[in-house]
């Protein structure tokens, strides 16, 4: 992703932005088709595209003149590589705070695929990170998991600063019905938008009743009520991706203006008011 | 939204030349000139294609140039294609009166129809050689037609370009230009258009995946993305791309220089 991008975000009125993963090494990820849109949401297998570490150097060595908070995104192979990359990315100095994904499921390699989703390997590379680093870390937890209170504990135990519930749900295919083939290229891919949306709740919900940690709430959310939905299933900060297709790059002025119109019809002022108000 | 790739067959395969084929595809679409269609070659990839031809049967008009085309070339009609869309701004035609068109290579696919919705535009066809010509029958019925070519095989030999600023230094006078081909010729009709201060409305071409939903970032020319911003821009857009004419992105993300992206467009 480009910085001018970055800043595009930023200008459209988001509080802070998060880059597309970062590998050791550039890839070019799976073939197109690699994202599409269905009656109910995204679907994409883009398989961690991206220029590598030391081009990721370049395209993000001045970050000062965006004013919110970026946020590295790094996935790897194993433990060693997740430390190997935070030190770099530290090193840096232009990163707020370093994502860990450990969830996409659907490249070979990476997240699910790899094995990363468990409480074990999720304490072991979050461990391995936070020995690299003093910067905050999110762990990016799968909702394709039966327990993901336990693994958001693992992360909160091994140096985690907070959750991101979730990464795409599925992986899910759609299948052409006149060529008679499945239309992503990898065949399957992670749903993202209204189809994940209830069940980012959910993950949200169970994940504030297993930590202390903060939560950024993301999947599907498209406007001002379905932010408030998310604090009040317990997320602290809520992300948008896929709302960007629905309603385009205003999507983060017009989430915002929902959420305080909201706000203010109800009396409440600070949204610490209502924070996790649906365990109540 | 249906934003995934529908299977529909190929109704007709018409030889442009030796490189260049149009598919006449079994779908009508509402769109506008300059719009453009994802088309899904199965098990093998996904590319954007400008429509050749909107009324009727649509048509995209695809040069031999990698993989995907090379697939496509084989193909026979019967044959299914997958496409998603329209995509994309496409160009406004509005009040003009006295178009001028400047075509290069295979970017004279989207300013066909262009041409056909406006009529009575000047167009300047440019081509490497007079076999690499395309649609000059087409054109010939809808506008005033001039040809180059750079070995001067047909036509004046020498640029497009070269001609528009002929036709500007003899006094004519146009109220849009309307460029597609190769970005270092389309940054030279940008910067004859700022010269004389002529409305522009370009179609720029990046590698594409999401190809038209504005959410992966992939086709971003200083942080505007063509899929969903564009394809086409005018003036101040194009004033504010500093890469345009300069460098494209590889898959990787990777911002390298054109000539660079071009060669490897053409694996």
């Amino acid at each position: 992703m480009s910085r001018e991008l970055l800043q595009r975000v930023s200008d459209s009125g988001a509080g802070a932005a998060t880059i597309k993963s970062i590998t050791l090494n550039p890839r070019e990820g799976h073939h197109n088709p690699t994202i599409i849109g269905f009656e109910a949401g995204l679907m994409n297998a883009v398989g961690y595209s991206n220029a590598g570490i030391e081009e990721a150097k370049k395209e993000f060595a001045d970050l000062s003149a965006i004013p919110i908070p970026i946020i590295a995104s790094i996935v790897a192979e194993n433990a060693g590589e997740f430390a190997q990359l935070a030190g770099e990315i530290d090193s840096m100095k232009q990163f707020s705070a370093i994502e860990l994904p450990l969830s996409c499921p659907h490249t070979p390699g990476f997240g699910l695929l790899a094995g990363q989703g468990t409480p074990e390997a999720t304490g072991e590379i979050t461990k391995a990170v936070r020995e690299k680093t003093k910067l905050p870390i999110f762990v990016k937890l799968s909702p394709n998991v039966p327990g993901i209170g336990a693994i958001a504990g693992a992360a909160e135990k091994a140096g985690a600063s907070a959750i991101t519930a979730v990464n795409t749900l599925g992986p899910g295919m759609l299948i052409d019905i006149n060529s008679r083939k499945p239309v992503l290229d990898f065949k399957c891919g992670g749903i993202s938008g209204p189809a994940l949306r209830p069940v980012a709740v959910r993950c949200v919900y169970d994940v504030y009743e297993s930590v202390k940690i903060p939560i950024i709430g993301v999947g599907g959310i498209l406007t001002g009520r379905d932010a408030i939905e998310m604090i009040l299933a317990g997320a602290t900060a809520i992300g948008i991706g896929s709302g960007i297709y629905y309603r385009g790059m205003n999507v983060f002025a017009q989430v915002c203006r929902e959420m305080e119109m909201w706000m203010k019809k109800n009396k409440v002022k600070n949204l610490d008011e209502i924070r996790g108000q649906a365990h109540a | 939204m249906l934003d995934y790739p529908v299977g529909v067959a190929i109704k007709e395969i018409i030889d442009e030349n030796a490189n260049v084929k149009t598919f006449v595809l079994d779908a009508h679409l509402e769109a506008r000139p300059g719009q453009f269609i994802m088309v899904w070659v199965p098990r093998i990839d996904e590319k954007p294609f400008s429509l050749s031809k909107i009324s009727g049967d649509i048509a995209i008009t695809v040069q031999k140039k990698g993989k995907a085309t090379e697939k496509m070339h084989e193909m026979r009609a019967v044959e299914i294609l997958g496409i998603r869309g329209p995509y994309g701004n496409g160009f406004d035609a509005g009040r003009a009166k006295s178009a001028c068109i400047v075509a290069g290579g295979i970017g004279a696919a989207p300013l066909v129809p262009l041409a056909e919705a406006l009529q009575n535009s000047t167009f300047i066809l440019g081509a490497r050689t007079k076999n690499d010509l395309l649609f000059e029958d087409r054109l010939r019925k809808c506008s005033e037609l001039y040809i180059t070519t750079d070995d001067g095989s047909a036509g004046e030999k020498g640029f497009n370009t070269q001609v528009l600023e002929k036709l500007l230094a003899g006094g004519k006078k146009f109220d849009a230009v309307f460029c597609c081909g190769p970005e270092p010729m389309m940054r030279h009709v940008f910067e004859i258009c700022e010269k004389h201060r002529i409305p522009l409305q370009a179609s720029l071409e990046r590698f594409m995946k999401c190809g038209g939903l504005g959410i992966c970032g992939q086709c971003s020319v200083n942080g505007i993305r063509v899929c969903a911003d564009g394809p086409v821009f005018g003036n101040e857009m194009l004033g504010k791309m500093l890469e345009f004419g300069i460098s494209a992105r590889l898959k990787t993300g990777k911002s390298v220089p054109l000539k660079e992206y071009a060669e490897w467009r053409q694996k």
